[in-house]
C-alpha cells in the first residue's frame, strides 16, 4: 500500500488504468446487458422481471463494497496516515452512494410486479436505505473537512463506525425473515439460479466493478490536481 | 402494465445515473488537471 503513497507514482499507474478500466467495464456491461435482455429466457415464476437481476445485484454489491473501501481507507488513514487514504475515501463515496441508490431504485421497480409493493420496511431494504444515508453523511462531512483544510480524520472515524452496517445488511435476510429472499448466490460457488439465467450476471458484476474503479480513479485524480493547484496558489500568494 | 415496462424503467434509470456519474467525474478530472497544468506553466 505504501508503495503508492507517493502521488506521482500513483498517478503514473492511475492515468493509463483509468481508460483501460472504463473501456473494459463498458464492454462487459454492454455484453451482459445484451445477454440479460435479449438472450436469456424469462424465469418460469418471475417472468421478464428477472432481467432486473443483472443490474440490481451489481448495484447492491458495489453499494456495499464502496463502504468497505471507505472503511479500509479510514483504517489506512487513522493507523498508517497514508497520504492518499482520505483522497481515496472521498473518491469512492459518490459512486458508492450512486450504486446504493440504484440498488434501492431497481429493487423497488422489481418489487412492484413481484411482491405487489414498491417498498416494505424489511430488514434488507431498511439497512440498505441506512447505507445510502450514511454515504450522504460521509460525503457532506468529508467535503466540509476538506474545505476547512483538515486531514479528514472525522470522516475517517465516521467511515469506520458506519462499517457496522455492512454485516447487518449481509445477514439481515437471516436475522429477520421478512420479504426479501435469502442469499441466491455464494462466493464459494453455490447458486440457486439456473445456469441459463445466471451467465450474464458475472459480466455485469465485473463490468460495473471496473467502471466503479475507473470513476474512483477519475475522482482521485481530480482531487489530487485540485490540491496541487491550491498549493501553487498559496505559494504564489505568500511570495 | 407489461413486465417489460418495469424492466425498461430499471435499465433506463441505471443507464442515466451511470452516464451522469461517469461524465461528471470525467469532466471534473479533466478541468482540475487542466487547471493544475496551467498553474504549473505560470
Amino acid at each position: 500500500m505504501h508503495a503508492f503513497a507517493n502521488p506521482v507514482r500513483f498517478l503514473k499507474i492511475a492515468r493509463p488504468a483509468t481508460g483501460w478500466l472504463l473501456g473494459i467495464g463498458l464492454a462487459l456491461i454492454v455484453a451482459g446487458t445484451v445477454g440479460g435482455l435479449f438472450i436469456t429466457p424469462p424465469d418460469y415464476l418471475q417472468g421478464e422481471t428477472v432481467r432486473i437481476l443483472y443490474i440490481h445485484v451489481p448495484s447492491a454489491w458495489l453499494g456495499m463494497a464502496g463502504w468497505g473501501a471507505i472503511a479500509a481507507a479510514s483504517i489506512s488513514q487513522i493507523v498508517w496516515r497514508h497520504p492518499l487514504a482520505a483522497v481515496a475515501g472521498r473518491a469512492v463515496a459518490v459512486p458508492g452512494a450512486t450504486f446504493a441508490a440504484l440498488c434501492l431504485a431497481t429493487g423497488s421497480i422489481w418489487g412492484r410486479p413481484t411482491w405487489g409493493t414498491w417498498w416494505e420496511w424489511d430488514g434488507r431494504l431498511t439497512s440498505m436505505l441506512i447505507l445510502l444515508f450514511l454515504y450522504l453523511g460521509y460525503i457532506g462531512l468529508a467535503a466540509a473537512e476538506r474545505e476547512r483544510g483538515g486531514e479528514g480524520r472525522m470522516a475517517a472515524l465516521f467511515g469506520l463506525v458506519g462499517a457496522v452496517n455492512l454485516p447487518v445488511i449481509h445477514y439481515s435476510v437471516l436475522w429477520w425473515r421478512t420479504l426479501h429472499q435469502g442469499q441466491s448466490i455464494s462466493l464459494a460457488g453455490g447458486s440457486s439460479i439456473a445456469p441459463e439465467l445466471l451467465w450474464p450476471l458475472p459480466l455485469t458484476v465485473i463490468g460495473f466493478t471496473a467502471l466503479f474503479a475507473a470513476v474512483t480513479l477519475m475522482r482521485m485524480r481530480a482531487d489530487l490536481a485540485r490540491t496541487k493547484c491550491e498549493a501553487r496558489l498559496r505559494r504564489s500568494a505568500a511570495e | 402494465m407489461s413486465q417489460w415496462n418495469f424492466v425498461l424503467a430499471a435499465y433506463g434509470i441505471t443507464a442515466i445515473a451511470t452516464f451522469v456519474m461517469v461524465i461528471a467525474s470525467w469532466l471534473a478530472m479533466h478541468r482540475a488537471e487542466a487547471a493544475a497544468d496551467a498553474a504549473r506553466r505560470e
